[in-house]
């Protein structure tokens, strides 16, 4: 049984432009399913709405925010109510950047108000040793701290909460390439460990290195679910044209990018959202969004995959 | 490490002073040739309604010991020369040396001061946050709408109201006067003073609230908005705990800034106070010196009102190079990379 | 105010997003009409009703007399209508030359090169080192008081904060590319400050000019309260105010209580529009 199912989940904006009061459905009808042991990547272009996802499923989004759909965990529908309790302990983000450390405030403290179990000093000093962090580090302000060394305490907050899903929200950005390496090898571990993570990043290529699954995103919603291994050849076993279309704009493969670009929340076309920058749309396609469908142990949205 | 930290704060105090001293000498000059330009009369002023019994003999003399008949410039660096050595001249209404009254004065607007800045701090910022946390609730618009209101309130005139209020209909408090009127000094017990502190005080934190509250107010909103409190959000944390932590740390030290750089209008406020409840401070003196012409005095309040605006801005800045880490512990630590690249 | 109206419009959808401006346009309209009709009041009232008259003394507010009288007989609410229009009057004097002087020294700062802009930012730290107060008791003792000194201490003290605003609007007007092509077209100076400069900081100064306003005569009102303001023959709020506190611990509390309430309203009049404009012209700045 899959720990968290996300189905047919929405999240629109009312804003306010000036005088003017606008809505922007920023997420629609997405779906995902996450299992103990595994990590999915959700990969999509930068400015798809992918952290919202995350928050959407923590119950952090913004007041101003709306959702709809249903999100279970562990089988049960996560109100918000429970979300409230659930966060931090049996769910926890690791968020991008150290940005979202308190400036002022030790990281060691820091970490130790995310242990929920046992003697909070240990429980963090060990994490520390696990995650290569010397002692004078707990004494340390954000400011203080590399990039490796902030990414590193981020993970801790997560680990030292004992969480069984852990969503990861592009936790690699701006870091070089051995940064990156270990902090990937450390979410592999923590998957093997029984774990489930939810890894979200535009960056696809060290995505496929430790993922299970990948599920595409594409304005806003998925387009396709499939397991790591049909991301090869020319993608000749991809589903979603949209997929297809950034494996093949990888420099290793032929490097083609894509015509165009992804449309804004506020100006989405009528039917398939991918249609106006697809090779393959027909009339059809412009007329309504397909829905998601199974297709060869993955899922896609689009009437013309096989 | 904290020497060379020491070696910048020291650096960093002494581009203040000199700064100060600039600034301090434009305006002594600037206040000296606008005061000399008055069509006040020094003379006139010493002597006051005496002025018909004083024949021209006695007032050549009276000319001469204030240095009347000199060209300006003489006796601005005799005025200057003087100031140096901490002879801010006499009073010519108190026949005292202006930095005595000062000095009295000051202790006696300090107390007021102080206690008004405490607490118009405390309650304006507990207003801040109790709106921030209940943002666009009915409580955030009740502390919203009269906080823009007191900011339209002529502060003499909410003086004249509790005045109306306390002293008036419900007798609590005395009317007027730093001390009751007909006791001798050392008859003043610690009690009177408070008593007649009470108001004054009230009045002058009423008035202050305002400024805090709204921009405690909005720094909060800011941090709430923060990436730093939705991750605090995603790891649990909610309510009050959040705030706490979070919250608390990083809005307090911006209000304390605010509070010390607001000295200005504390001192522009206790003047309109003192003269409402006729307290014997610093304020009162000011209106006294330049409602009769006090030159000397006027000139010293003037310069000692720039000194504590000074302090105030001085105290603000090095809050925060103490307080904020970022300041305090400079950059990163020296390390060695753990990951060999 | 507004934020209330914000979460109308959250929680009604069917109300037009224009409604906002419209009624922003309403408040600030109602605003004017109500400061006019002020203005119109204290100039056009009946001087009939402030001549002594000793029948009438010492007597509390009624229908007749709304504020009450005072130990003269004179009818307060006719003393506080024309002092409201003396305060607005001198503010508008005070206001416009302060604003003056911000726009000129704000311009200035940005055009003239690094030494003038050092100058200028000296001297606005040299008027905010002093307690604005003070200033103000300074400049009106050293003009002798009355009219004139009040009026140009008014001006003297309140540009500092609007001239910064224009000197930071104008560097970034400066900077802007239609600008940079103006002047390599060869138009002069004065032609891009008349066609660029000045129609782009319009807005921040019409803005600022209007929050400068409560200030100014809050001011006004504070200087001629303590004695060194307006002169005690005119019908000024500080005069009534400062008047009336020999009378006040005999209980006449409506000789203080009204004249404040109307000044304090009127103030706060002034700020809205100015908040008011603030959200038309520059919604994302007036947000909360």
């Amino acid at each position: 049984m899959p720990i968290l199912e996300v189905e047919n989940l929405s999240v629109s904006f009312k804003q306010y432009t000036g005088l003017k009061q606008k809505t922007h459905k920023v997420i629609s009808s997405l779906n995902v399913t996450l299992e103990a042991g595994e990590i999915l990547a959700v990969v999509g272009a930068s400015g798809s709405g992918k952290s919202l996802l995350a928050h959407a499923i923590l119950g952090i989004l913004p007041r101003n925010a709306s959702i709809c759909g249903v999100i279970k965990y562990a089988g049960e529908e996560l109100t918000p109510d429970r979300q409230t309790v659930l966060r931090g302990k049996e769910i926890a983000l690791v968020p991008q950047s150290v940005n979202f450390l308190d400036p002022l405030m030790r990281v060691g403290s820091q970490v130790r108000t995310s242990v929920k179990n046992g003697d909070a000093v240990s429980v963090q000093r060990e994490v520390f040793e696990r995650y290569h962090l010397r002692q004078e580090v707990e004494k340390m302000y954000p400011f203080q701290l590399s990039g490796g060394m902030a990414r590193r305490t981020l993970l801790s907050t997560a680990m030292v909460s004992g969480a069984k899903v852990i969503i990861a929200d592009e936790p690699t950005p701006g870091l070089d390439p051995d940064v990156i390496k270990e902090a990937l090898n450390n979410f592999r571990e923590v998957a093997d460990n029984g774990c489930a993570v939810m890894l979200i990043t535009h960056d696809i290529e060290s995505a496929l290195n430790i993922a299970d699954k990948i599920a595409v995103f594409y304005a806003g919603t998925t387009v396709e679910v499939a397991p790591v291994e049909n991301f090869k050849g020319h993608g000749e076993e991809i589903r979603h044209p949209y997929s297809k279309a950034l494996w093949r704009a990888l420099p290793q493969n032929d490097f083609i990018p894509i015509p165009g670009s992804q449309p804004h929340p506020s100006s989405l076309p009528a039917g398939c959202l991918f249609a106006p920058r697809c090779v393959m749309a027909t009339p059809e396609c412009r007329q309504v969004q397909p829905e998601m469908r199974k297709l060869r142990g993955g899922m896609v949205r689009c009437i013309h995959a096989t | 490490m904290r020497k060379y930290i020491g070696g910048k704060l020291g650096l960093f105090l002494l581009l203040k002073g000199l700064r100060m001293a600039t600034l301090l000498f434009a305006i002594c000059l600037i206040s000296f040739l606008l005061i000399k330009n008055s069509p006040i009369d020094p003379i006139q002023a010493y002597i006051g309604a005496d002025m018909l019994k004083v024949g021209p003999e006695q007032r050549e003399k009276i000319a001469e010991y204030w240095g009347v008949d000199q060209p300006v410039m003489v006796q601005f660096l005799n005025w200057g020369s003087a100031l140096l050595t901490g002879d801010l001249g006499t009073s010519m209404i108190f026949r005292r040396p202006v930095i005595d009254i000062i000095g009295e004065r000051f202790l006696n607007s300090l107390a007021l001061m102080i206690s008004a800045w405490v607490l118009s701090g405390m309650i304006g910022f507990a207003m801040g946050v109790v709106a921030a946390m209940k943002k666009g609730t009915w409580i955030d618009r009740i502390i919203k709408w009269y906080c823009f209101t007191l900011a339209s309130t002529p502060t003499f005139w909410m003086g004249l109201l509790i005045l109306i209020v306390f002293a008036v209909w419900l007798k609590w408090f005395p009317f007027g006067m730093g001390v009751p009127a007909g006791v001798l000094a050392e008859n003043v017990t610690m009690v009177d003073r408070i008593n007649h502190l009470i108001l004054p005080a009230i009045t002058l934190s009423i008035v202050g609230v305002a400024n805090v509250a709204l921009h405690t107010r909005q720094k909060l909103i800011d941090v709430l908005a923060s990436d730093y409190v939705l991750f605090a959000r995603a790891r649990g944390e909610q309510g009050f705990v959040l705030f706490w932590r979070h919250g608390l740390r990083n809005v307090a030290l911006p209000a304390i800034t605010l509070q010390f750089a607001a000295f200005s209008e504390l001192f522009g406020g206790a003047v309109l106070t003192e003269q409402v409840f006729s307290y014997p401070g610093l304020g009162q003196a000011t209106v006294e010196a330049g409602l009769r012409g006090d030159v000397p005095l006027l000139l010293g309040l003037v310069i000692f009102s720039t000194i504590f605006v000074f302090v105030g801005n001085l105290l603000a800045d090095l809050s925060y190079r103490l307080l904020d880490p970022r300041m305090r512990e400079g950059r990163r630590y020296d390390f060695k990379p753990q990951i060999k690249k | 105010m507004i934020s209330s109206l914000k979460l109308k419009n959250k929680d009604n959808h069917k109300q037009l997003p224009s409604n906002r401006k419209k009624r922003t346009l309403f408040i600030i309209l109602i605003s004017i009409i109500f400061l006019v009709i002020v203005i119109l009041g204290g100039v056009l009232i009946d001087e009939g009703r402030i001549v002594t008259n000793l029948n009438d003394r010492n007597a509390p507010p009624s229908l007749d007399h709304l504020f009450g009288t005072d130990w003269l007989g004179r009818d307060m609410f006719t003393r506080t209508l024309m002092g409201l229009s003396l305060s607005i009057g001198v503010g508008l004097i005070g206001a416009i030359g302060s604003a003056s002087i911000a726009l000129f020294l704000g311009m200035a700062a940005a055009t003239m090169g690094k030494m003038a802009d050092r100058l200028i930012s000296w001297l606005i730290d040299l008027f905010l080192s002093v307690p604005h107060l003070v200033t103000l008791i300074l400049i009106a003792f050293t003009l002798g008081g009355g009219f004139k000194g009040i009026v140009i201490g008014l001006a003297l003290t309140h540009w500092p904060s609007l001239a910064r605003v224009i000197r930071a609007e104008v560097m970034q007007v400066r900077s802007a590319e239609y600008v940079q092509v103006s002047q390599k077209m060869g138009k002069s100076q004065w032609w891009i400050a008349l066609h660029h400069i000045l129609p782009h900081i319009a807005p921040q100064l019409l803005i600022g000019f209007m929050l400068l306003f409560p200030h100014v005569i809050l001011h006004e009102a504070a200087v001629t309260f303590l004695g060194l303001g307006l002169s005690p023959h005119e019908p000024a709020i500080g005069i009534i105010l400062s008047e009336s506190m020999k009378y006040l611990s005999s209980g006449m509390w409506w000789l203080a209580f009204f004249p404040g309430l109307c000044l304090l309203i009127i103030v706060r009049t002034f700020d809205q529009i100015g908040e008011n404009i603030r959200l038309l012209i520059d919604p994302n700045r007036a947000q909360d």
